[in-house]
């Protein structure tokens, strides 16, 4: 696919793939070779109808396509954009084993895109009333789900966010150059034209409590996502110009501070700026900063590249644009200036030693390898908890370890009756597709819940 | 907005319909609002709630372009955005005799923590402090709740010549058992409260304003040192044991956009009409 110039996009907020012409996609789709067992659905986290949708774009039927689509996807747009293609229906596409696979998440994008700019658009084939009443709380990926899901079913749908947009970490974290946010908007009218009720603004815990919503409503799904930044706990975390990444993101996607003083949200513009952690989080930050004009931006991964967790493309995307790497390197304390100010980070190198339990070499430091870096901002991306409130305000809803609510990965269910969980707030932070694929179950057995009062 | 206040120059109360925020907000709560869609997100206390009409007040100092906009509406206008309430309650007890201080902008934010504590039953001493008798808030409201009322100046432009900090050391000195101390008002003096009160070992509870963005847990700018721990200000707090709290790390942290918010307001202030933001009709820019 096109992408805009690296030397040109690193300096603006515009979408860095252009997208393809319908010759293109028509082109793309007709590489498919139709497999009888389309072992890319099975790699599908919610099992989109692959084939069915990519043989109707090679014959040119548009409209067609995005039947198929929205039968099991209503937020094509998104997915087709930021989900890791590569380890999931393209990674298993037949293609992949001898050449570039099927670009599925090209296409995906595409028909959504194409849809966009027609008049109309598909409407969701929707089920008689069946007078239930189902609360959703959270607005990103996996309520919305949830709530379109349970809207098509019939039932009626509140949907509660805290913040003032909803999208969750669509519109608050993943970049515009990443999503548009006006992609974002556009899906989520879609979900309310399926006549859910979404109230912004609307901190559940603290305005209503889930017992609250429960007396109101048959069933409750908490998809309130993990928002809780983690810090390193290092010496200097608390100076001037360190940042966690969801504070930097949110103030320049949501807040648009990119465009301050036109917009009242400030943030700093450093000319030197470190991101430390290797996910698709780091990736979006060391990409900010240099869109608010770093002259130098530096990533810090404490492993090598093999084991980073950031989609293949966006780390490519960040090698493009010119992003220092800094591999096997961990920061081990902030050095401030006489106000305060963070003005360098000691590292450590790091060497990788026997695999840990997530399967990956452990990094170990080597001694005596302090060094310093120069920079006056840090971006602090490794990692993020589950939001705390509803567990805590929530007597009986048993929650893990680390915060995360307790759910059946099957159906949802959370031990507290009627109430669902699922997405971030129940693996940890995790995928887009994933937290949709939670919600399309949830969903399922909030259905037959409510339709039959069983627990 | 219903109604609109100037209390005294540059301090504005507001009273807003927001009934199902009114019906649930406690003291030492706070509400984030947004005035428009450039707007940033302002966090301001609950001053006071009329649940039965549904109407939440908010009392603010004007000090920089998002509250001087905020200042710059008038009766009938909307506000975008309004969360809340945020934040956890105070703990309200019978301690015994408690003492509630507020510095400027910080006593209507103590008034309604000096009321509940009050109808628990404690012997509340209320100590309000401003830099000149002109300045004086909510003095006869503060009274109202209070067993004694102490009213300081900086300049002593009302006979009552000193900062809270002296005033509070009089009370100490006068021998009287006092349980707990509350505190709200500019950090320097929750500080310095909390300096005070310190080695005679007076729990001092202090209401924290760090700089908030998100005000649900989710961006970490409001963290603070509590005795070691990295707090949110905005789940764990806004109040927090002011013996334990790192005031200068406080401090610091919220110089971090001076420069940019000197550039908004001067933006701000070169755009305005002539006459005021009102236009010159009154009210809105005393
Ligand atoms: C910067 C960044 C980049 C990412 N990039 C990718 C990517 O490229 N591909 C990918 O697949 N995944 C990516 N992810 C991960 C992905 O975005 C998440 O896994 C996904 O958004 C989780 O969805 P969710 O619905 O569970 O939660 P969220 O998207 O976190 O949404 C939760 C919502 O609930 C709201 N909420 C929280 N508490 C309450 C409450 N008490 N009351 C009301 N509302 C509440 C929040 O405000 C939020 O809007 C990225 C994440 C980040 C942070
Ligand atoms: C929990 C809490 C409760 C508060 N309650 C009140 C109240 O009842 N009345 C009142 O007058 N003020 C209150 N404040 C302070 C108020 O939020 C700030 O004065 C306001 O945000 C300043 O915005 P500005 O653009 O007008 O000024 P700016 O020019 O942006 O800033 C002026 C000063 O305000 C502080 N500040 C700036 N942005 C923020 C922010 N987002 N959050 C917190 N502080 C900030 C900084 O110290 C800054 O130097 C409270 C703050 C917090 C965190
Ligand atoms: S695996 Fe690849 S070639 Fe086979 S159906 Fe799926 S996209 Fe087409
Ligand atoms: S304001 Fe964002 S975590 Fe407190």
């Amino acid at each position: 696919m096109r992408e805009q110039d690296p030397q040109v996009r690193a300096r603006n907020f515009e979408e860095v793939p252009y997208g393809y012409t319908p010759e293109e996609a028509v082109e793309e789709a007709k590489r498919c070779l139709k497999c009888k067992k389309p072992s890319c659905v099975q790699g599908c986290p919610v099992n989109i109808d692959i084939p069915g949708f990519v043989g109707q774009i090679a014959l040119g039927n548009f409209w067609e396509a995005m039947k198929v689509m929205k039968t099991t996807n209503t937020l094509p747009a998104i997915c087709g954009r930021v989900c890791p293609q590569e380890s999931q229906c393209e990674g298993s596409c037949v293609l992949a084993k001898k050449m570039e696979p099927v670009a599925i998440g090209n296409l995906e994008r595409y028909i959504a895109d194409w849809e966009a700019q027609q008049n109309e658009c598909v409407m969701c084939e929707m089920k008689p009333r069946t007078g239930k009443k189902v609360a959703v709380v959270g607005a990103g990926p996996a309520g919305l789900t949830v709530a379109s899901d349970c809207a098509k079913m019939g039932h009626s749908v509140a949907m509660f966010e805290a913040l003032h947009k909803p999208g969750g970490v669509l519109v608050y974290g993943i970049p515009e150059f990443r999503l548009p946010k006006a992609i974002v908007e556009r899906e989520v009218n879609f979900v309310r034209s399926m006549g859910v009720d979404l109230q912004l603004n609307y901190v559940v815990g603290k305005l209503k409590t889930l017992d609250d919503l429960l007396q109101e409503f048959d069933a409750v799904f908490v998809g309130t996502g993990a928002g809780k930044p983690s810090f390193m706990g290092i010496p200097g975390e608390n100076c001037l110009g360190v940042y966690s990444a969801n504070e930097y993101l949110t103030r320049s996607n949501l807040m648009k501070a990119y465009l301050f003083p036109r917009y009242d949200t400030p943030i700093v513009r450093g000319k030197r700026v470190a991101t430390i952690g290797g996910g698709n989080v780091a990736m979006d930050s060391a990409r900010t900063a240099l869109r608010l004009g770093a002259e130098k931006s530096i990533l810090i991964y404490r492993r090598s590249r093999e084991e980073m967790p950031a989609r293949t493309a966006e780390v490519h995307h960040a090698e493009q644009e010119g992003i220092e790497f800094n591999l096997l390197t961990n920061p081990v304390r902030y050095i401030a200036d006489e106000k305060g100010w963070v003005k360098a980070v000691e590292c450590l190198r790091m060497e990788l030693g026997e695999p840990d339990a997530s399967g990956r070499r452990r990094p170990v430091p080597v001694k005596g390898s302090e060094f310093q870096i120069p920079v006056d901002t840090v971006v602090v991306a490794i990692g993020n908890s589950p939001n705390p409130l509803i567990a805590q305000t929530t007597p009986g809803l048993e929650t893990a370890k680390h915060g995360n609510v307790v759910a059946d990965p099957k159906t949802g269910r959370t031990s507290k009756q009627g109430v669902f969980a699922g997405g971030d707030i129940v693996t940890g932070a995790a995928t887009v597709i994933l937290a949709m694929g939670a919600g399309r179950l949830a969903a399922n057995s909030i259905d037959e819940y409510v339709r039959t009062g069983q627990w | 907005m219903l109604k609109k206040q100037v209390l005294s120059p540059g301090i504005k109360r507001f009273e807003l319909d927001a009934a199902e925020i009114a019906r649930k907000a406690l003291p030492g709560q706070f509400v984030v609002l947004r005035v428009n869609e450039e707007g940033e997100r302002i966090p301001l206390t609950v001053a006071d709630t009329m649940p039965d009409k549904g109407i939440l007040v908010i009392v603010f100092q004007e000090a920089g372009k998002s509250t001087k906009l905020l200042g710059s509406l008038n009766e009938g206008d909307s506000i975008l955005d309004l969360i809340g309430p945020l934040g956890r309650h105070s703990h309200i007890e019978k301690f015994g005799t408690v003492v509630c201080i507020g510095g400027g902008v910080g006593t209507p934010e103590i008034f309604p923590v000096a009321r509940a504590l009050k109808q628990s039953d404690n012997k509340v001493i209320s100590i309000i402090g401003f830099r000149s008798q002109d300045l004086i808030l909510m003095a006869d409201e503060m009274k109202s709740v209070s067993d004694e009322l102490i009213v300081a100046t900086d300049d002593g432009s009302n006979g009552n010549k000193g900062f809270v900090t002296d005033m509070l050391k009089k009370v100490i000195d006068r021998g009287e058992k006092i349980d707990h101390v509350f505190a709200v008002g500019p950090v320097i003096m929750m500080k310095m409260v909390s300096k005070t009160s310190e080695p005679y070992k007076i729990p001092t509870v202090v209401s924290l304003n760090p700089i908030m963005l998100d005000a649900t847990g989710m961006c970490g700018v409001c963290r603070v040192d509590v005795g070691g721990e990295s707090k949110l200000a905005c789940v764990d707090g806004p109040e927090f044991d002011g013996h334990k709290v790192d005031f200068d790390g406080l401090m610091a942290r919220l110089r971090t956009y001076l420069p940019e918010e000197k550039l908004s307001l001067e933006q701000y202030e070169a755009a305005k009409p002539k006459g005021g933001c009102c236009g010159g009709k009154g009210g809105c820019c005393a």
